[in-house]
């Protein structure tokens, strides 16, 4: 049954480069606040009684002839079916094509000295496990806020954001969710302004 | 007899195959092997997933992207996986541009042949769509535009495996697609350990450190 309470069920700060796993109900819309502006927030969904029945980045994508998400934007897994939908957006544009950071892609794309930076498939592992979410359910997310570029010539780049504080986007789950979130530590490029800042989860069902 | 014409330094045997249209193939692929797909049709596409020596370890499409800053994958990229290893090269091809952003429908060919390895749906991580192209438009949502027959019979690519892999292709038509299905060939080969082995090609500074740290590691 489709749940249309406006009671607040959830109201919580995620602070710079920590995590959460939030279960949404069918119906629920979750409302991610970018309290400080150009935070990148690396989410994955999963249908909560099938792990195996996740979000798929270009499932997505194809399936909407586009490759930034914004509101209208049908989240669907691998077996196509729509597990949220995108159902506000302030900030106008979200990438999917850009993945998680993780300590070991820091290496390749900065450097050594980047091998115990915190990274997002660190906060990943770790609030999913409480889930049954490991490493083989891990796959590509989506950047709510982040501004990844992709060009008519075949080109992508990580610029800085077109958010800003107070903006927000809001997903209305279409069916039970487990919603695994990070919220990008990363420091060596623009995805976050440069200096990671909290956010807000407000919930809605 | 000189040492290069003795069994023991001849390549193993070239493995051939043709793959005909919406079917499915999957084979280990040993480390500094090369496989070559070619086209045998006008719009062909070769739906490819790559698992790592370990057997957990993807390719993975973001990381790819993002290290090589491309939208697409083309010669002179490597194939990187979720630990940040190079899972294999895109020595040549015939085209600039491979489709990695648009998946493939959930049909049961990809889904059988990664079982026959034990691996399944959690194993369905971004693909590559070789031969298939779908352009991105400069407009606000990035929109996108399936060309179809951007490939014609013929074209190739050739990949050289950088650890050791699994490696699986399905023929279905790219999901944009409305053509038929195509067949697609296979030439699995091993340098000659008598002649120098391939140099890589011209590759990023990312691409580099990838390869490198692989060698030390695992290959």
């Amino acid at each position: 049954m489709t749940i249309t309470s406006t009671t607040v069920a959830l109201d919580t700060v995620v602070e710079a480069g920590d995590g959460a796993l939030v279960t949404v109900p069918s119906g629920g819309r979750l409302r991610i606040v970018d309290l400080h502006g150009n935070q990148a927030v690396d989410t994955l969904f999963y249908d909560a009684h099938d792990l195996e029945n996740r979000y798929s980045a270009f499932d997505t994508i194809r399936e909407q002839r586009a490759v930034f998400l914004t509101t209208g934007s049908r989240l669907v897994s691998t077996r196509l079916d729509e597990l949220a939908v995108i159902t506000d957006d302030t900030c106008g544009r979200h990438d999917t094509v850009g993945g998680a950071c993780s300590q070991e892609s820091n290496v390749i794309r900065y450097g050594e000295f980047t091998r115990h930076q915190h990274a997002c498939r660190q906060t990943f592992l770790r609030y999913g496990a409480k889930a049954g979410i490991g490493q083989r359910q891990l796959t590509h997310n989506v950047n709510f806020f982040m501004n990844v570029p992709v060009t008519s010539t075949g080109g992508l780049t990580f610029e800085d954001g077109l958010s800003a504080p107070g903006k927000y986007v809001e997903i209305t789950a279409s069916r039970d969710l487990f919603v695994l979130i990070s919220n990008c530590p990363q420091v060596n490029n623009p995805c976050n302004g440069w200096d990671p800042t909290p956010i807000q989860l407000l919930g809605r069902w | 007899m000189t040492p290069a014409s003795t069994p023991a330094s001849s390549p193993a045997p070239a493995h051939t195959h043709e793959i005909p249209g919406s079917a499915a193939w999957s084979a280990p692929v040993r480390a500094g092997r090369t496989l070559t797909l070619t086209a045998l049709a006008d719009g062909a596409n070769a739906t490819v997933l790559i698992i790592g020596a370990d057997r957990l370890d993807r390719l993975n499409i973001p990381d790819t992207l993002k290290s090589q800053m491309s939208a697409r994958i083309k010669p002179g990229m490597v194939l990187m996986s979720d630990r940040g290893l190079a899972l294999a090269t895109v020595m040549t091809s015939s085209l600039d541009w491979h489709d990695c952003l648009t998946g493939a429908l959930p049909d049961q060919l990809l889904l059988l042949e990664l079982a026959k390895h034990g691996f399944g749906e959690a194993d369905l991580h971004a693909c590559i769509n070789f031969f298939s192209k779908v352009s991105v438009a400069d407009d606000p949502r990035a929109s996108l535009t399936y060309i179809p027959d951007h490939a014609n019979a013929g074209d190739t690519v050739t990949l050289r495996a950088d650890q050791d892999l699994l490696i699986f292709v399905s023929t279905a038509p790219h999901a944009l697609s409305d053509g038929p299905a195509a067949s697609i060939a296979l030439q699995l080969e091993t340098p000659d350990p008598a002649e120098d082995p391939a140099p890589d090609p011209e590759l990023c500074e990312e691409a580099i450190r990838a390869l490198r740290l692989t060698r030390e590691l695992i290959a």
